[in-house]
């Protein structure tokens, strides 16, 4: 068994403690995520899986539950030890215009490196030039996303979530709203970054058939793990 | 390329700049501001130095003289009582003039001291006499009481044997000029026929029609205080420090002591009701410019939720995204100041080309002190970085998937 990025354990998420609205999302979730590995997250809408999805990227807080990512437990740590293990191991690619509209593409991509290291450095703009090529943008390095297309931003999201070589990705959606070709072409990206750089990636989609391409399939209803199937290795790819 | 600034300058100069409408109207009210700030306090703060400076151009700073006389009862048994009457006031000699003179002038503060022999007497000229205020100088110490030189529109401010110096308006009275001889009387009957050998002109017709200047010697003669003086006059160099050393002086010479400042006491109160309305002014319009940089952020926040958002999932600490807000207040208050600084120049150059005095002169100089210039700056980017603190503390506590989900 290859070492854990993710382990969850008895993972609960209660909205509105206190409130008249109380909204229990997620009642005791365990899941296991190894290093590597390439992962749809399905379920019907409201299943909660956004949810778990920001509860990983330690983006929320669990109401009850363990959360480990790369072996280093999550739970009792503050906000800016949360904010360094994020940086550190997790990239995210969300819906597509969830880049920001003020810098180009190619600040886009370089932002996580400007974060961590506090300015721009040469080394983080080759850096990002290269994923931008990679990601077939070479050329679009100075526009600003309301300059490209709903797949090029994607791709430039996917740049953007690559650029520190995160050991876990995690994709909230990342094709909807997207053709079917462009769709196959980000998912085959990210394939491509899974398998050379040997991120784990974790997707949620409502998509069956990309659902069908990743090694498993993790389906969640209503706040709960109801299937998890390892896909024949066989199976396209 | 990408300028290799701090993450936080980055994304703040580039919200800045996207927000262009925005920034524009912020940058315009901390402009107008900062403006109406530096033109008023350099406008008043250089009106008021020209009225102090008008006062002070014809009387000293300080003045000593000697105690006023007073009738008292040698014995005063219990249960009688008595009107005491005010007694005339002789013009006398301040007492040991020359110590004290030698006191005054090691006095800290203190920069010139001058005798002065004064007294009333008449001018003479044939059929015509007027009452005119004697006043014996050392010409050399006297000008840097008051500033006569530049007072002079004929003849320079030297007085020796019987010469003496005129305003404009005595010399039109008797119609003499610059050669002339006239004649002054005192009231016990002295008289000196004297050459007049220079005009004055103060500003001041009442001044004009009543100094007559001559030499010390002459004029302790013609007053009948042999060696003696009236007043000692003193320059200090604060002008608003001249009631402390008025104080100073005053106990240690027990003669009486007059500062402007108490002589003036109700342009003093005019001048300093007008500093307050100043101030009044100028933080109505400081609170005005911070709420407009509050509110302008504060919509700003709200509008870049989602990039905030993004950026805090990306690894950006809260504190991180609070520099952002902060800097943008920061800068919009410099860059205002800076504008604003400029806009008040063009201003005062403006006004001080349309509002000039009754003889043409402009009523005020169209030059900034560099001080105010840089005060404002000061303010303005203190103004922003605080108004900016609430804005940015809100843009801190933005939970990021809140945010990412507007």
């Amino acid at each position: 068994m290859r070492p854990a990025i993710v382990e969850l354990q008895g993972i609960r998420k209660i909205y509105g403690i206190g409130t008249p609205v109380v909204t229990k999302v997620l009642h005791g979730i365990d899941l296991r995520l190894e290093e590597g590995e390439f992962a749809a997250l399905i379920g019907p809408s409201g299943s909660g899986k956004s949810t778990l999805l920001n509860l990983i990227g330690l983006l929320e807080h669990a109401t009850a539950g363990e959360i480990a990512i790369a072996g280093e437990s999550a739970t009792e740590l503050d906000e800016v030890a949360l904010t360094e293990l994020r940086g550190r191991n997790i990239g995210f690619v969300f819906q597509f215009h969830y880049l920001l509209p003020a810098f180009t593409a190619l600040e886009n991509v370089m932002m996580p490196a400007i974060i961590r290291d506090g300015s721009p450095t040469p080394r983080a703009e080759a850096d990002a030039n290269e994923l931008l090529a990679k990601v077939g943008l070479a050329g679009h390095e100075y526009k600003k996303p309301s300059q490209l297309s709903g797949g090029q931003q994607q791709r430039v999201a996917i740049a953007r979530s690559l650029s520190l070589s995160p050991r876990l990705i995690l994709a909230d959606e990342p094709t909807g709203n997207l053709d079917t070709h462009t769709a196959d072409e980000i998912f085959a990206l990210l394939r491509e970054f899974n398998r050379e750089r040997g991120s784990a990636c974790l997707i949620v989609t409502h998509d069956p058939r990309l659902a069908g391409r990743c090694d498993r399939k993790i389906e969640l209803v209503d706040g709960d793990i109801v299937g998890s199937h390892e896909i024949a290795a066989d199976a396209d790819r | 390329m990408m300028p290799r600034l701090r993450f936080e300058w980055l994304v703040a100069l580039r919200f800045l700049r996207e927000g262009r409408m925005q920034t524009v109207l912020i940058l315009a009210g901390v402009t107008g501001g900062v403006a109406v700030i530096v033109f008023l306090t350099q406008l008043i703060t250089q009106l008021q130095a020209t009225i102090i400076d008008r006062v002070l151009g014809s009387q000293a700073h300080v003045v000593i003289r000697p105690l006023e006389e007073a009738n008292a009862r040698a014995l005063d048994p219990a249960g009688s009582s008595a009107i005491v009457e005010p007694r005339a006031q002789r013009l006398k000699s301040v007492d040991q003039w020359e110590a004290v003179m030698r006191a005054a002038a090691a006095t800290p503060g203190v920069v010139a001291v001058s005798p002065v022999a004064t007294g009333p007497a008449f001018a003479v000229r044939g059929q015509a006499n007027k009452s005119v205020a004697l006043l014996g100088v050392d010409a050399e110490r006297y000008r840097r009481i008051v500033k006569m030189d530049d007072n002079m529109t004929r003849g320079r401010f030297e007085v020796e044997g019987t010469h003496a110096l005129i305003g404009i308006e005595l010399a039109k009275d008797l119609g003499v000029t610059v050669g002339d001889k006239i004649r002054v009387v005192t009231a016990d009957r002295r008289d000196e026929q004297l050459t007049i050998t220079g005009l004055f002109d103060m500003g001041n017709k009442d001044l004009n029609r009543r100094w007559v200047f001559v030499t010390l010697k002459l004029a302790q003669s013609l007053l009948d205080l042999p060696g003696g003086v009236s007043n000692i006059d003193l320059a200090v160099s604060d002008i608003f420090a001249a009631k402390d050393v008025a104080t100073r002086l005053e106990a240690a010479t027990h003669l009486t002591v007059d500062s402007w400042m108490t002589t003036n006491a109700q342009l003093l109160a005019a001048l300093r009701n007008q500093t307050v309305s100043n101030n009044l002014i100028r933080s109505f319009v400081t609170i005005i410019v911070a709420l407009g940089i509050a509110s302008v952020l504060v919509v700003s926040v709200v509008q870049k939720q989602k990039e905030i958002g993004i950026l805090r999932a990306m690894g950006a600490s809260s504190r991180r995204i609070m520099a952002v807000f902060l800097l943008q207040g920061g800068m919009v208050g410099l860059v205002g100041a800076l504008l604003g600084t400029g806009l008040a120049i063009t201003l005062l150059q403006v006004f001080s080309r349309v509002y000039r005095n009754a003889d043409g002169s402009a009523l005020f100089q169209a030059t900034l002190e560099p001080r105010f210039a840089v005060l404002a700056a000061l303010v303005a980017l203190v103004v922003g970085l605080l108004a900016a603190v609430i804005p940015a503390r809100r843009a801190a506590k933005m939970d990021p998937v809140q945010a990412i989900r507007v």
